[in-house]
This record gives structure tokens, C-alpha cells and sequence, in this order.
């Protein structure tokens, strides 16, 4: 086996580039992930230092990064606690819906895009980072408020609504008609349901196949199967993402509390490597132009988060500083906004231009906007 | 009183409850098994909780234990009255006891009176529901669930020198 010397080299730089960024940024309290989306800026087509001998692996490390990422996030959930948030607040997720992809929709309709463009940038304006905010909140001690279940019913409901965009808007990207789009959505949802059914009553079934009491096994165990079925997801246009998200929702109980532990570290590395990979694949002369548009964007759909937060807090009968609260630490965008870039940005120039910097701006701003309303 | 409990998704448990002060308490139990205290007093910002302290799973015990050792002696009370028949008693060990220093199991207070040994008070600590290893230390004080004769019979067994 002939190891690259030069591959080992730029991707231990890269690491420590990275360390060197995201140990500054949390320093200030902020989430690390804008300054590897500049990292990869720096690195790529048109970049300062092009990484020709690691980008390959970047990019493999990417998808790697996606499934993790989702795998990791549907081991944080059960299916009590999307049953608790739906139940009390449906109404707020339909505020959520309705207030924020729709200035993301009409923005890529100013743009011209196309209809697969306007879709995902309605995602992208949607969907709130439930990794930075979760983080956020644990941070300011605000877990012991009164808003926060608001908060956290209104990412877990994003979250779960994942599961029937993702598809919809790879069968869409990947060129599929709108009706093979819906088929997918509702075998998406299909699967959805399968999941909770075999979570509620077979999980521990499930469990005690892929526990194993060495950590070993149990990472190689979660993690083939995962793989495997993110790709069967993806073979069939379902997104390999949804594929990790419904494993990470199947399991439960004590394995998911020890898949999550052993996961982890590698979900953090190949996160990181995915975020550097979105910045490595946009030219930054391309991003100038529309850096305008992205901050209008930003600024507008900070705004409806902040009522979106204040409607749903006020359903939990937070008062005025409460839903402030709520308001803004909903605005922070991230890796769920970055995924949906990574899906569709092969097909469409312009909205990777758009939304990367659209992310950018508001996974910085969201966590200052949250520190500083009291 | 009333204890309310909210589900935070991703999080764990939050436990909330006003005492008689109007002070409004609240405990998150997280999933990985710590604690944190909240104590909400602003009443400009009510929905605003101020954290007080973190614990950790085995300092959540030992604070558990200290809160509900008295109650604990008052719950097996209740339950004898329940139970015709039933009665708890407390049986000290003298330091001249040959149980002294050895563990519960080898009294088989259990087999030769038919009465449990339920908790084990030492000092101020309360030690429920002790199993067969734990050691028995002169001067506990067992906890003794059963028939007055059976609470007897631990007493006898345990007085022998």
C-alpha cells in the first residue's frame, strides 16, 4: 500500500487550520462551522492554497459527513418527544413553514431560478440549525426557562420535516418529473412511519442485534448498517441522508445513548471535512455579486425566525423577554441549510452563491443576536 | 403541591414546581444522567431561570438521599399501616454484635425470621434497599420490615455476641 505523503500532509493541515479557527471561535461563543465554510473558500477553485491532493478525499469525506450528521441527529430524537412537540405545537410549525420558506422562495424567483432552485432556497431559509441552537442554548443557561421547550419542539418538528423535503428535492434535482417527486416523498414518509413502528415495538429487538458490549462493534455495526441503507436511500432518489436519519430514529435506549457517544468524534470530524467541502466547490469571485442579496435574505428571514420564536413561545406562556428570547435564538442557520446546498448546488450555479454566504452570515449572527437579547 | 413536568427534546427532563416562598424551582434531568438546578425569581422576567448548580449522577444521589431520608422512614410507616400485620421496626447494632463489620447476607435474617432488612441507617446517611454484600458497621441502625415476631427475631440475631 503506497501511503500519499502530500494527501496526509494537506488534510493534517487542513485539521489544523480548522482547530486553529474553531478553538478561536468558540472563544467568543460562536459556532465553528462559518470559519470552516471560509477554510474551504480559501482552499478550493479560485482560492489561495488549492488542495489538489486531499480534495479528492474531501469530497469523500463529504457524504461520509452527511450521513453522519443526520444519523447522529435521528439518535437525538424519539419518537415521544416529535409525538410531544407535534401535539402542542403544530400550529407553530406551520407559522415556521409558512414565515420563513416563503421569503426564500420569492427570493429565488427574483433570482430566476428555476423551480428546483426556488425549492431548495425555501429550505434553506427554513430550516433553523438545531445543532448550533442546541449548543447555544446549553451555553447561555437557558434550558431552565420557560421558552425553551418552544424553542426546541419548533427544531425537532424542522427536523422531522426533513424527512419529507430531502427527498422531494433530490428526485426534483436529480431531473425526476413532480409526480415521481411525490411517490418519493410519500415512500420517504412511508418510511418514516416504518421507522417509529419498529422503533416502538421492536427497538429493543434492534438494539440487542446491534449492541454490542465493545464500542468496536457496536461503532462498525451502526455504522455499516447505516451506510448501507443510506445508500439504498439514495440509489432510489430518496436522499442517503433520509436513509441515516430513519436508522438514527429506529434506534433507541440505551444503544442509541452509546452509538451517539461512540459516533460522536467521527461525526465531528467528517462534519467539519463536509463544511470545508461546501467551501471548496464555490469559486469566492462568484460569491461578491451576491453577497447584497444574501444579506437582505438574511436580514428578512432573521426577522420572521424572531416572530416564529415569539408565537411559539408564547404558546408555552412565556411573556415579552421570553419570546424575544425564543425569537432569536432560532436564527441561527446551518448544517441542515449547507445540506441542501450540497444536494442541489450540482445542478444550479447561482444558488450555491446565494446560500452559502446566506448560511454564512446568519451562523455568525444568530448566536450573537441570542447572547445579546437578555 | 404540583410537579410539572416538560419533555425538552434532544435535552432530557425539566421538573418544575413552586414552593411555598413563590419561588419557582426547576430540575433538568439530562439524558446522559447529571442535573441542573434552576431557581426563577425575577418577576420582571418570569419565564428567566437562573442556574444554581450542576450535579453530577452520583452527587444527584447523595443529595437525593439527604432530602429523602426522613421521608423515606415515613413512607414504610405509611405502608405498614396499609398491610394488616405489617409493622417496621429499627434495630441497633451493638458493636458487640458477631454481625458487626460483616455483611447483611450473612445474617439470613430473611430465611430464619421471614423479616426484611429494607435500609440501613448509618450516621445520617440512609442506605436503601442494601443487598447481601453490604457490610453491616457497629452502631447502624437496620430498618426492619415484617411481623412484630419477625422484627424480634432480626432483633435476637442481631444481639448475638
Amino acid at each position: 500500500m503506497a501511503i500519499s505523503a502530500p494527501l496526509l500532509l494537506e488534510l493534517g493541515a487542513i485539521l489544523l487550520v480548522l482547530t486553529v479557527l474553531g478553538s478561536a471561535a468558540r472563544r467568543f461563543g460562536l459556532s465553528p462551522i462559518p470559519l470552516y465554510l471560509l477554510t474551504g473558500l480559501f482552499l478550493g477553485t479560485g482560492g489561495v492554497a488549492p488542495v489538489d491532493a486531499a480534495a479528492d478525499f474531501v469530497q469523500t469525506g463529504a457524504s461520509i459527513g452527511v450521513v453522519l450528521l443526520l444519523l447522529t441527529l435521528g439518535l437525538e430524537f424519539s419518537i415521544g418527544e416529535f409525538a410531544t412537540s407535534l401535539r402542542r405545537h403544530l400550529p407553530s410549525a406551520g407559522v415556521d413553514l409558512v414565515l420563513n420558506a416563503t421569503p426564500g422562495a420569492l427570493a429565488g424567483w427574483l433570482l430566476g431560478l428555476d423551480a428546483v432552485g426556488i425549492l431548495a432556497l425555501a429550505g434553506i431559509t427554513y430550516i433553523s440549525s438545531s445543532g448550533i441552537i442546541a449548543r447555544l442554548l446549553g451555553d447561555l443557561d437557558r434550558l431552565g426557562n420557560r421558552e425553551t421547550p418552544a424553542v426546541l419542539s419548533v427544531l425537532v418538528l424542522e427536523d422531522f420535516a426533513m424527512a419529507a423535503y430531502l427527498p422531494l428535492l433530490t428526485v426534483l434535482a436529480s431531473g425526476g418529473t413532480v409526480l415521481q417527486a411525490l411517490v418519493w416523498m410519500a415512500v420517504a414518509l412511508a418510511a418514516l412511519g416504518l421507522a417509529f413502528t419498529v422503533s416502538f415495538r421492536w427497538g429493543h429487538h434492534v438494539g440487542r442485534v446491534l449492541g454490542h458490549p465493545e464500542d468496536e462493534q457496536l461503532l462498525l455495526r451502526v455504522l455499516g448498517l447505516t451506510l448501507i441503507l443510506a445508500a439504498i436511500a439514495e440509489e432510489l432518489h430518496a436522499s442517503a441522508a433520509v436513509g441515516a436519519f430513519l436508522v438514527g430514529l429506529t434506534l433507541t435506549g440505551p444503544v442509541a445513548d452509546r452509538a451517539r457517544s461512540v459516533l460522536t468524534p467521527l461525526r465531528d470530524l467528517f462534519a467539519a471535512i463536509f463544511f470545508v467541502a461546501i467551501g471548496l466547490t464555490i469559486d469566492p469571485a462568484d460569491l461578491l455579486p451576491m453577497l447584497p442579496v444574501a444579506l437582505a435574505l438574511a436580514a428578512v428571514t432573521a426577522l420572521t425566525k424572531v416572530i416564529t420564536g415569539a408565537y411559539a413561545a408564547r404558546r408555552e406562556g412565556a411573556a415579552r423577554p421570553g419570546q424575544r428570547r425564543a425569537g432569536t435564538a432560532l436564527i441561527a442557520r446551518g448544517e441542515f441549510s449547507l445540506v441542501i446546498i450540497g444536494l442541489a448546488s450540482t445542478s444550479i450555479g447561482t444558488l450555491s452563491a446565494v446560500a452559502t454566504p446566506y448560511v454564512f452570515i446568519l451562523a455568525i449572527a444568530g448566536p450573537v443576536l441570542a447572547r445579546f437579547t437578555r | 403541591m404540583d410537579v410539572k413536568e416538560t419533555l425538552l427534546p434532544g435535552v432530557g427532563l425539566r421538573y418544575e414546581f413552586s414552593n411555598a416562598d413563590g419561588d419557582r424551582l426547576s430540575v433538568i434531568a439530562y439524558r446522559k444522567g447529571d442535573f441542573e438546578v434552576f431557581l426563577c425569581t425575577t418577576p420582571a422576567d418570569p419565564d428567566k431561570a437562573r442556574k444554581l448548580f450542576r450535579l453530577s449522577e452520583r452527587e444527584a444521589d447523595a443529595l437525593a438521599q439527604i432530602l429523602g431520608a426522613p421521608r423515606m422512614v415515613e413512607s414504610y410507616a405509611d405502608l405498614t399501616k396499609e398491610v394488616p400485620g405489617l409493622s417496621a421496626g429499627q434495630v441497633p447494632v451493638p458493636p458487640t454484635s458477631r454481625y458487626a463489620s460483616r455483611p447483611l447476607g450473612d445474617t439470613k435474617a430473611r430465611t430464619l425470621t421471614g423479616a426484611s432488612i429494607v435500609a440501613i441507617v448509618r450516621g445520617d446517611q440512609v442506605m436503601a434497599s442494601p443487598g447481601p454484600d453490604e457490610l453491616i458497621e457497629p452502631h447502624d441502625v437496620l430498618v426492619v420490615i415484617g411481623t412484630d415476631d419477625g422484627i424480634a427475631g432480626v432483633r435476637q440475631l442481631i444481639d448475638q455476641g
